[in-house]
């Protein structure tokens, strides 16, 4: 599988941890994860990007909609990536104003937006 | 100097191919293994940016990428026979050639059709506007990474399609060690 999800509870967020490949192919897989943990009422998520190996701009679209679906009911999307590859293209697009970015998913899951 | 072309159905699963033969050309060429991160972002962005243009189109042509290594840089050119499909906000008609020139990857390119979507805002990002929410970033963005990228690329586009070229510079290994490559040196 190019991409693999999986979800977990951690304190008073869900941790969503990514794996592989981000990209116009696998990136609906995500996006429908973040739709349906927002249908369950999770509203406050943590993106663990530290096993993400590739990320496009049509991941980052995905990751941007899932910060504007959480915050329509005022939730919270943190991401937590230390690979210095991926915040390139995070960089490129100005999107670290846009994201809390961590080092840890323990300092994203403590952090209050 | 070698050339190799890709020819690939306009489907999200093949721009992960057209990555994949890139970056292992690239490689063989002699790029460093830093630049290969950029070889491989900035192929992706333009082949997803094509197979969006060639769907959008409904156009059953394949997409086509050809590489082309030689002369101290590696040629990566992403053609799409699209037409002038409005794929995304992207640019569309008349003939553009658009020369995105900087060194440091963080400036913007030089406008040209490129006014809309180069460098977008906090707001841009997360205004929609709409009832429904969009997974799209502003118009353009796909252009501005690969700028951001690539010190040396230029975009044409006409009434056929769009041609996004990108060329990256090769270090030759034989100024390093002439003899790593088994030529003979004859000293002056």
């Amino acid at each position: 599988m190019d991409l693999s999800l999986g979800t977990r509870t951690e304190g008073a967020k869900t941790v969503i941890e990514v794996a592989g490949e981000i990209d116009v192919y696998t990136a609906p897989r995500l996006r429908e994860q973040i739709v349906q943990l927002v249908d369950e009422g999770k509203y406050h998520l943590v993106v663990d990007m530290e096993n993400v190996e590739f990320l496009d701009s049509t991941g980052l679209g995905v990751l941007v909609g899932g910060l504007k679906r959480v915050r329509a009911h005022d939730g919270s999307l943190h991401l937590v990536c230390t690979q210095e590859r991926i915040l390139k293209i995070f960089r490129i697009t100005g999107l670290t104003k846009v994201f809390p970015l961590h080092a840890t998913v323990a300092e994203a899951v403590e952090a209050t937006d | 100097m070698a050339t190799v072309e890709l020819r690939f159905t306009a489907l999200p699963e093949h721009v992960r191919t057209a990555r994949l033969v890139a970056v292992s050309l690239a490689r063989r060429a002699g790029v460093d293994d830093e630049t290969l991160d950029e070889v491989r972002l900035a192929v992706g962005e333009a082949a997803s940016r094509a197979v969006g243009r060639h769907r959008a189109a409904h156009s059953p042509v394949p997409v086509l990428v050809r590489m082309t290594d030689g002369d101290g840089r590696f040629v990566a050119e992403v053609v799409d026979v699209a037409g002038e499909a409005d794929a995304r906000g992207d640019m569309g008609t008349g003939q553009v050639a658009l020369r995105a020139v900087s060194s440091s990857g963080t400036e913007s390119m030089d406008s040209g059709a490129l006014d809309h979507g180069v460098r977008p805002s906090v707001d841009d990002y997360l205004d929609d506007g709409a009832d429904s929410i969009e997974d799209l970033l502003p118009p353009g963005v796909d252009l501005a990474v690969i700028g951001g990228l690539v010190d040396d690329v230029e975009i044409t586009t006409g009434s056929d399609g769009s041609t996004v070229r990108m060329v990256w510079p090769v270090v030759d290994q034989r100024r390093i060690d002439p003899s790593a490559f088994g030529t003979p040196i004859t000293s002056a």
